[in-house]
C-alpha cells in the first residue's frame, strides 16, 4: 500500500457488530464489538482509542477499555452525555457500527516496566486506564507494585466495582476508592481523589504515574504527585479534545503545538504541563 | 504494648513535636475506642475534645431537612477528628459516625486550651499544625465543590 493509500485507509471505517451492551452505572455502558468477518485483527496498545461511527448519527472518539491481549473483540466504555453517545449506547446487540483505528500513542507501558505503577483515575477516566491495569496483571513480574487510586462522584457512579474488588486482592497491588459524596449505605472513603494519597504506599523514586480524568482533577493530582516527589517526566496524563479525523489532518484537536489524536492522547507532564494553566486552550 | 507517649509521637499530627511540649500534651490525652455505628459526637454538642485516629474509619455526616444524612468526608488512620474545640463557641458542626471500629487518642480540649494559653510557644505549635489540616481540608472542599465529574464530557 502506498503512503497516500494508507492515509486514506485510516479514514475508512470497518463494519463491526455490536455483541454486547452492559450497563455499568445509570449513564455509562460497556460495549463489546467484533469485526463482521470474525477476524481477530484488533491489536491495540493500552490507552489507544477508536472512532466509533453510529450510522446516520455521527462519529465519536472512544478509548478502548478492554484487555489488550484479547484480539477477538474490542471493548469500549461510554458515558451517555449527548446525542451521539446516547445513540451509541442505545444500539441493540447485532447492530452494525463503524470502527476506525486504533489511534493515538497509548500509555508508556514499556517505559513503565521495572517501575512501580501509580494509576489515578476519576469518573469514566478509569476506562482508558483499564487496559493498562490488565497489562500489568498479565505481565506481573515485569512491574513493581501497582497503586490504583480511583474517585467518582457517588457510589452509584463507580465503574467496574467487581473488578476493583478483585484487583484489590491481588499481590503487590493497593486499590483505594473514594467518592465525592457518600450516602448512608456507603461505608467506603468519602472525599476527593487527592485525599487518598495519605493512605497510598508510594515509592516516588521508582514510580511512573498515569492519570486520566477531568483536566482540573489531573491538575490537582499532578500537584500531589509532585509534592510526593515524583519527577515530571514520570507523570503521564491522558488529554481529551474535539477529535474528528483522528489522524492529525483536520486540526480540530490541536492543543498548543500538539495534535491530541496523533501526538497523544497520552503526554508526559513535562511536555504538557505548561499548557494546562493556559486559559481557553 | 506501645505507651501513650509513643503512640502520640508516632501520629503524623504530632510528628517532630518538642519533648517538652509532648509532656504537656500527654497530660491531656487518653486512649479511647468506639464501636461501629456509634456516634463520637453530634452536631451542636459541646466540643471539648479532639481525636488522633489510630485505626478505623469515621464519617463526618451532615443533616439537611427532608433528606437523608450526607457524608461529606471520611477520616481514617493518621488523621485528626475535630477542631471545634479550638474556637468559640466550642460546638460540633457535624456528626461523627463510626463506620468501622475505631481506636483513637482523645485529647481534652479544655486542658490543652489552658496549657496553650499559659505557654504560647505550645499554642503556636498546636495552631500551626491545625492550620495545616484546615488548609488541606479547605482545598479538598473547594475541589469537591467543583463537582468535576458532573461536568465531565
Amino acid at each position: 500500500m502506498t503512503a497516500a493509500a494508507a492515509q486514506l485507509d485510516v479514514m475508512v471505517p470497518t463494519a463491526c457488530v455490536l455483541k454486547q451492551v452492559t450497563k455499568e452505572t445509570p449513564d455509562t455502558f460497556t460495549l463489546t464489538v467484533a469485526r463482521e468477518n470474525g477476524s481477530a485483527e484488533n491489536a491495540f496498545a493500552p490507552g489507544q482509542f477508536s472512532m466509533l461511527w453510529v450510522f446516520g448519527v455521527g462519529e465519536l472518539p472512544i478509548s478502548i477499555s478492554g484487555d489488550p491481549s484479547k484480539h477477538e473483540e474490542l471493548v469500549y466504555t461510554v458515558r451517555s452525555v449527548g446525542k451521539a453517545t446516547h445513540a451509541l449506547v442505545s444500539q441493540k446487540p447485532g447492530t452494525e457500527i463503524g470502527v476506525r483505528g486504533p489511534f493515538g500513542n497509548g500509555w508508556p507501558f514499556q517505559a513503565a516496566r521495572g517501575h512501580d505503577v501509580i494509576i489515578v483515575a476519576g469518573g469514566i477516566g478509569l476506562a482508558p486506564l483499564r487496559p493498562m491495569i490488565y497489562e500489568v496483571f498479565r505481565n506481573r513480574a515485569e512491574y513493581g507494585r501497582m497503586v490504583i487510586l480511583y474517585g467518582a462522584r457517588s457510589p452509584r457512579e463507580l465503574l467496574y466495582r467487581k473488578e476493583l474488588a478483585a484487583w484489590a486482592r491481588q499481590p503487590e497491588t493497593q486499590v483505594l476508592v473514594t467518592v465525592d459524596y457518600g450516602g448512608i449505605g456507603w461505608h467506603g472513603h468519602v472525599g476527593v481523589v487527592t485525599t487518598l494519597f495519605k493512605y497510598a504506599r508510594l515509592h516516588p523514586a521508582r514510580s511512573v504515574a498515569m492519570i486520566c480524568g477531568p483536566e482540573i482533577m489531573m491538575r490537582f493530582v499532578t500537584r500531589q504527585l509532585q509534592e510526593h516527589g515524583l519527577q515530571e517526566q514520570n507523570i503521564y496524563l491522558s488529554m481529551e479534545r474535539n477529535m474528528k479525523c483522528a489522524a492529525g489532518f483536520c486540526g480540530h484537536c490541536q492543543y498548543g503545538k500538539h495534535f491530541i489524536c496523533k501526538d497523544g492522547p497520552i503526554f508526559p507532564y513535562s511536555e504538557i504541563g505548561p499548557l494546562l494553566d493556559k486559559y481557553e486552550l | 504494648m506501645q505507651t501513650l507517649e509513643r503512640i502520640i509521637e508516632e501520629h503524623p499530627f504530632f510528628e517532630g513535636l518538642d519533648h517538652g511540649f509532648m509532656d504537656l500534651v500527654l497530660g491531656c490525652a487518653t486512649n479511647v475506642r468506639f464501636g461501629k455505628d456509634t456516634y463520637i459526637f453530634k452536631e451542636g454538642d459541646t466540643a471539648n475534645t479532639f481525636y488522633l485516629i489510630r485505626q478505623g474509619n469515621v464519617a463526618l455526616e451532615i443533616f439537611a431537612p427532608q433528606r437523608k444524612p450526607i457524608i461529606v468526608a471520611t477520616l481514617g488512620e493518621g488523621e485528626i477528628l475535630g477542631w471545634s474545640w479550638l474556637l468559640p463557641p466550642y460546638h460540633w458542626k457535624f456528626h461523627a459516625h463510626v463506620l468501622q471500629d475505631t481506636r483513637a487518642i482523645a485529647l481534652d480540649g479544655k486542658c490543652l486550651r489552658k496549657k496553650c494559653e499559659e505557654n504560647h510557644d505550645l499554642g503556636y505549635e498546636v495552631l500551626k499544625r491545625f492550620a495545616g489540616i484546615v488548609a488541606q481540608r479547605l482545598e479538598s472542599t473547594r475541589f469537591q465543590l467543583l463537582d468535576v465529574f458532573s461536568a465531565q464530557k
